[in-house]
């Protein structure tokens, strides 16, 4: 068993509507898509966005894509108008996401 | 059809739509150029520059964004469909009118698309019923329905040359040409569907070119600093393809068209707009050639029976400064101008960045911040920002940290302060029938 950045095996970027953001994460080639469903899980999100207090995250498949969908409601500290953060849409927050490690299973490069 | 984007927000780059609107000559299909100017607070400041100007409150670049290619889409019948009219379609139908004049060009028929604002009295009393009492609480500034694709494409039909509409959904700039073009149904819901995603893919621009996209090492996109604009060609089954502008920098790739048909997802089965419920959870894109990508099997379900109405208003004072330390001890410095600040300004809640070791990644309450190791990094710039209802309060910051020149760390320099009034957006939802979207002619 060997660990990767997330960003070694998808690309993804983050959209803004009011308080809520989302991330999407787009497998570069399909066959670790199954991997990414295994590992990228919503416990996984919420957990690395915790010091935001989101209050719930959604994860939808796009399998003909190779993609999935996270949605993070309650995370952008009320967003584009309120936050006092410089990037107040949260356009960063995908490369928080990305830098999350993957397990790759024995033998596979 | 071919639809061309010529502009993805308010500031865009106005030297883009030119190469668009050859392409599209050359290609020799019905085109259509849509400029996007229109992000949610946008509306709000344009309604006050309007109560300043009665002829202001549209599109500040719009005689910069038209100049270049006014000329070419009059005589080779590329029509223009915007929301560039912003808070006042109507003084920028006049202005357009004005400037086909100055470049000595026919008169255009230029088509009026208004119902969006409920701004007035009017609509205080159903405002009231969507958002509640708050609304009597707040100072509103602007308030705006999403209209659909209805009034653009009616406008089209009626042989308008140019649309200007204020608050209309994103991608209906795009459905309405294809509705007047295409000839669908207004409950065509499986041509709706895949033409709103079209529009979704063209209304931020260069986002599915390259744009917001390149990440050296992993995307390499050639020729950012030139980045085309993209042309999307409708079927009349309502899929579509996308490319760019000739000769232009960027690319379209299967993985910009992926990025971009997610962005500002929700639901992927349930994307909603005034037009249509579009579904992209079985949409599939190809790559057809270089530069060219193919997006089908996007769904269409019935439209939602409401329209989202953004309701702008006055929130307080946003008040930030900064200043900068470098080389030994910098952060420490840093540090310790925050914790100067904090102790000055108490009991205002301070947002602390520490630019260069943490900073946009982190939460406006510190929390990560505070579980963040001290590090020694040698070139920190030291940013905080607070909010108040009261200017002199939200103000102080501002001078405390000018202060910071004589009274801080050592060698803290570079200081930049700013104050300015915030607005902040309430959605609600207005039943379809109660809001009356229709176009008219500038005569």
């Amino acid at each position: 068993m060997s660990s990767v950045a997330l960003h070694r095996l998808a690309h993804g970027r983050t959209g803004d509507k009011g308080n809520r953001s989302n991330i999407s994460v787009i497998a570069y080639r399909p066959e670790d898509f199954a991997l990414l469903v295994e590992q990228v899980t919503e416990a996984r999100v919420a957990e690395i966005f915790r010091h935001r207090h989101p209050t719930r995250v959604t994860r939808y498949l796009l399998p003909k894509l190779h993609a999935m969908n996270f949605v993070i409601d309650d995370v952008l500290d009320g967003g584009v108008n309120s936050a006092l953060n410089l990037d107040s849409h949260g356009k960063s927050l995908a490369f928080l996401l990305l830098d999350m490690t993957i397990e790759i299973p024995g033998g596979r490069t | 059809l071919l639809v061309g984007g010529g502009a993805g927000f308010s500031g865009d780059r106005t030297d883009v739509a030119e190469p668009v609107v050859d392409t599209m000559i050359a290609r020799g299909l019905p085109s259509v150029l849509i400029f996007e100017t229109l992000a949610e607070r946008t509306l709000a400041l344009a309604q006050l520059a309007r109560c300043v100007d009665p002829e202001g409150g549209y599109e500040p670049l719009l005689v910069e964004m038209l100049t270049p290619i006014l000329a070419k889409c009059l005589a080779n019948r590329v029509r223009i469909v915007s929301n560039f009219g912003a808070a006042n379609p109507r003084a920028a139908a006049r202005r357009i009118a004005l400037l086909a004049r100055e470049l000595g060009l026919r008169p255009p028929r230029i088509a009026i698309v208004s119902g969006d604002d409920l701004s007035g009295a009017d609509y205080r009393p159903l405002l009231r019923e969507a958002i509640g009492p708050r609304i009597d609480q707040i100072s509103v500034v602007s308030a705006n329905a999403y209209l659909g694709a209805q009034p653009i494409a009616a406008a089209l039909l009626a042989g308008a040359d140019i649309v200007v509409a204020g608050r209309v959904a994103d991608p209906s700039l795009v459905v309405g040409p294809a509705l007047a073009h295409f000839g669908w149904a207004e409950d065509s819901w499986r041509h709706l569907g895949p033409a709103t995603m079209a529009g979704h893919l063209l209304e931020c621009g260069a986002q599915v070119t390259g744009g917001y996209f390149a990440d050296p090492g992993r995307k390499d996109v050639p020729g950012l600093d030139d980045v085309g604009f993209p042309i999307g060609e409708i079927r009349e089954d309502g899929s579509c393809e996308i490319s760019k502008a000739d000769g232009t920098g960027g690319y379209v790739t299967t993985a910009t068209v992926k990025e971009q048909l997610l962005y500002e997802v929700h639901d992927p089965a349930a994307y909603l707009t005034p037009d249509v419920t579009a579904d992209i959870s079985d949409a599939q894109v190809t790559e057809i050639s270089r530069d060219r990508v193919r997006v089908s099997g996007v769904r269409g379900h019935p439209r939602p029976a409401t329209l989202k109405v953004n309701v702008c208003h006055e929130d307080g004072w946003l008040a930030e400064g900064e200043i900068s330390y470098a080389g030994r001890g910098a952060e420490a410095r840093a540090r310790l101008a925050a914790d100067v600040l904090r102790r000055r300004l108490a009991p205002l809640d301070l947002r602390v960045d520490l630019i260069g070791t943490l900073s946009v990644f982190a939460d406006d309450a510190g929390r990560m911040l505070s579980q963040a190791p001290v590090g020694d990094a040698r070139d920190v710039r030291l940013r905080v920002a607070a909010s108040h209802q009261d200017k002199r309060t939200a103000e102080r910051l501002t001078r405390e940290v000018t202060a910071l020149y004589t009274c801080g760390p050592a060698g803290g320099g570079g200081v930049r302060t700013s104050l300015r009034s915030r607005l902040d957006t309430l959605s609600c939802f207005v039943p379809r029938e109660s809001i009356r979207a229709h176009y008219e002619f500038l005569p």
